[in-house]
């Protein structure tokens, strides 16, 4: 299963992260945030393909991901 | 006899005084432009204007063949920011132009202050307001002096009065503008510019040498941290700071006072006057003199800082002072200022390019210190 | 990927996973300070990414504007010069000039590059200035308050259009990268809307060429951004990003305008595979 990982605290909960995830396994929480915002989270991390598209739609340079290393192509 | 209140001793310098070549006859322009080659200028950039055109002509042979940047800009806005740009990034950068095109770089030169870099600016000042004409004038004392553009901001501004210190000046502007990471302008006029005379300007130049400083936006190499070149300050109180350290820089610099005395032990009236003014009021002062009248002559070469306390210490001898320029009367405040009352202050100016002959400077000076 | 690896908790050893999305290295640590959902933030990453991928830290001289982006160089960790309103150009010649090896690329927004900065604009493509010109083009003045910009679409409510442009009173919207492309000087010219994945991953190929033009000195490169403005545009981030795909895009086609920059020998490793085809 990927390490996925927002900066929650960096997070101004603007939903373009949710919106291109293309599992739909990210949310906006309902919890603010030290800077006022509802953050973005991982809601179903079992779906979540460590595509990063997330990340490249995150305005915040926020977004972390890991996965577990492929079998190199000769 | 020139009195400097403190000699540098630094390479640019020591680069105009090692080759004496002889003598020859050197336009005012030339002058000025191979002077910024031997000071070792890396950059120019330059617009077209009248009466200061021979500089980026010649600037544009010299340049390329040594090596160095040559560019001519689309506007005297871009020649500024390209000023303001190789400054940044730590290189001798220069620019010339005359009095409009100078107006139209005051916001570049604003944001060069603001962010204290060092660079050269000569004024090959010419007739104003407005377009005005092409003739002589010294209407942009205040521009340069006082500031110009937006905020508190000073500049070094060196005055020279013949052709031999057109060549000598722009080396010890950037000599000071580096010292005290400040822009330095060089002022002079449509006459010095256009003047032949002769003077030891040389052909040859030494190679550059590369200063590196610890402050500038060049590509972080090795260096451990980044550096940012900038004037944005949103902080009131960090702004405030900012601003109280450039002024303590433009008090520091009042060290460098230069300026010239002809004739003044024992004169009765002394003639301030810079640039083309001065060698005006100096045939004026011989002449008065072999009529027996006691006038002197005192010639600020560093028009920014100003010989003030030179100047007050002789308002309290003399029975007056005789301010001379080519404008309405701007240079005369600084006088009036350092005399502070100790002596009058007269003032006696010529405005649209018009040189009065030194006959007519001989009456007018006589006239108004009749006893 | 240390700098990855490092923000997480984990005790699984390195060689065991890999990092396929962080901040880049040259971008600092700082949070960023745009509007929510503002694409600045996407292209200061993009920027990052580039200096990061063609490993030009150490000679990169960014020129940052006046502007929403007047901060940029808070969060880059190259060296950086701050430019007046419009000057960039003229800033970014000079510095490329005084020393070819640099890396220097101006950040400009629409009323920056395409209004009072126009003829340095112009000129230092004529001239084929070896700069990399990063065009964040969002059709209005954001960080003064939402002005009518040259780039504003006809009928775009402002709050100096309050009535909708009225181009026959303020004039049609200036298309910087067709104006541009009839100029030599121009190695490469690009538009892309910054809407999708799929498009930021466009940009990144556009970026790599302007940025290409210049490290092989073939001449001057421009990307231009379709950004967003979700606060002054009255819209959320993906309202707005929508309105890009359904409107901004009919007055502003995307696509290579320009291009004397030579294909790549090699896809670079890594680059262009990781993010979208992998599932």
């Amino acid at each position: 299963m990927p390490v996925w990982s927002v900066r929650s605290e960096r997070c101004k909960g603007c939903r373009l992260c949710v919106e291109f995830c293309p599992r739909h396994c990210l949310e906006i929480s309902n919890e603010l945030n030290a800077i006022g915002y509802y953050p973005a989270r991982m809601h179903d991390a079992g779906k979540c393909t460590s595509c990063a598209l997330c990340a490249d739609m995150c305005p915040e340079a926020g977004i972390i991901v890991v996965r577990r290393k492929r079998k190199k192509k000769t | 006899m020139i009195v400097t209140t403190r000699q540098p001793v630094s390479t640019s310098e020591r680069a105009v005084r090692t080759p004496a070549p002889a003598k020859r006859l050197v336009k005012g322009n030339e002058a000025l432009a191979l002077g910024a080659v031997a000071a070792g200028a890396e950059c120019f950039f330059g617009y077209p204007i009248t009466p200061q055109n021979e500089v980026p002509e010649i600037l544009s042979y010299w340049m390329p063949k040594l090596g160095r940047v040559f560019l001519q800009a689309e506007s005297e806005v871009a020649s500024i920011n390209m000023v303001y740009g190789a400054a940044a990034a730590g290189h001798r950068a220069m620019t010339s132009s005359s009095s409009p095109g100078i107006s139209l770089m005051m916001e570049g030169l604003s944001y060069i202050a603001g962010a204290r870099l060092p660079c050269v600016i000569a004024n090959v000042m010419r007739g104003g307001p407005g377009l005005g004409n092409i003739a002589p004038s010294q209407g942009d004392y205040f521009q340069a002096v006082k500031g110009g553009g937006h905020g508190d901001y000073r500049c070094i501004v060196l005055a020279p009065w013949n052709v031999q210190e057109m060549y000598e000046l722009p080396a010890l502007a950037f000599d000071l503008a580096e010292r005290y990471r400040m822009p330095a302008f060089v002022l002079t006029d449509a006459v010095l510019g256009s003047m032949l005379e002769p003077a030891r300007v040389p052909l040859e130049f030494p190679p550059l040498v590369r200063r590196e400083q610890d402050w500038t936006a060049c590509g972080r190499g090795n260096r451990a941290h980044k550096n940012v070149v900038h004037s944005l300050y949103l902080d009131p109180e960090v702004l405030s700071a900012k601003c109280e350290e450039l002024q303590a820089t433009y008090r520091r610099a009042a060290c460098e006072v230069r300026f010239d005395e002809r004739l003044i032990d024992d004169a009765q009236v002394v003639v301030v006057a810079f640039g083309i003014s001065a060698r005006l009021a100096l045939s004026a002062v011989s002449a008065l003199r072999r009529r027996g009248e006691k006038f002197g002559l005192l010639r600020p070469i560093t028009l920014f800082p100003f010989p003030s306390e030179r100047l007050s210490a002789l308002a309290k001898r003399v029975r007056g002072m005789m301010v001379f320029e080519l404008n309405s009367g701007q240079m005369v405040e600084d006088v009036r200022l350092a005399a502070n009352g100790a002596c009058p202050v007269e003032f006696f100016g010529k405005m649209g390019g018009v040189l009065p002959p030194p006959e007519e400077l001989v009456e007018v000076f006589s006239k108004r210190f009749a006893r | 990927m240390h700098s990855c690896a490092d923000n997480l908790v984990t005790d699984t050893p390195d060689d065991e996973f890999e990092c396929v999305a962080h901040r880049p290295n040259s971008m600092s640590d700082k949070p960023l300070h745009y509007c929510p959902g503002c694409t600045h933030g996407i292209i200061h990453r993009l920027v990052g990414e580039m200096v990061d991928e063609f490993g030009l830290l150490d000679r990169t001289v960014g020129i940052c504007p006046v502007g929403c982006a007047v901060f940029a160089y808070e969060y880059f960790e190259f060296d950086s010069i701050e430019a007046s309103h419009g000057r960039a150009p003229a800033v970014a010649t000079a510095v490329k000039r005084a020393d070819p090896r640099r890396f220097v690329f101006t950040y400009q927004g629409d009323g920056d590059l395409a209004a009072i900065g126009t003829a340095e604009t112009v000129h230092a493509a004529a001239r084929g200035e070896r700069i990399t010109v990063f065009f964040v083009n969002n059709g209005i003045y954001g960080m003064t308050g939402g002005q009518m910009a040259p780039t504003s679409l006809p009928g775009q409510k402002t709050t100096t259009s309050p009535g909708g442009r009225d181009p026959a009173l303020t004039g049609h919207p200036i298309a910087v990268c067709e104006m541009l492309s009839t100029l030599p000087g121009v190695a490469f010219a690009a538009r892309v809307p910054l809407t999708s994945p799929k498009n930021v991953n466009l940009a990144r190929r556009y970026m790599r060429k302007a940025i290409r033009a210049q490290l092989e000195n073939i001449g001057y490169g421009i990307v231009e951004f379709l950004s967003t403005c979700p606060v002054q545009w009255g819209l959320t981030p993906i309202a707005a990003m929508k309105h890009i795909d359904a409107d901004v895009i009919k007055v502003y086609p995307p696509g290579v305008f320009v291009d004397r920059v030579p294909d790549a020998r090699a896809a670079p490793v890594g680059a262009e595979t990781d993010a979208g085809s992998s599932t």
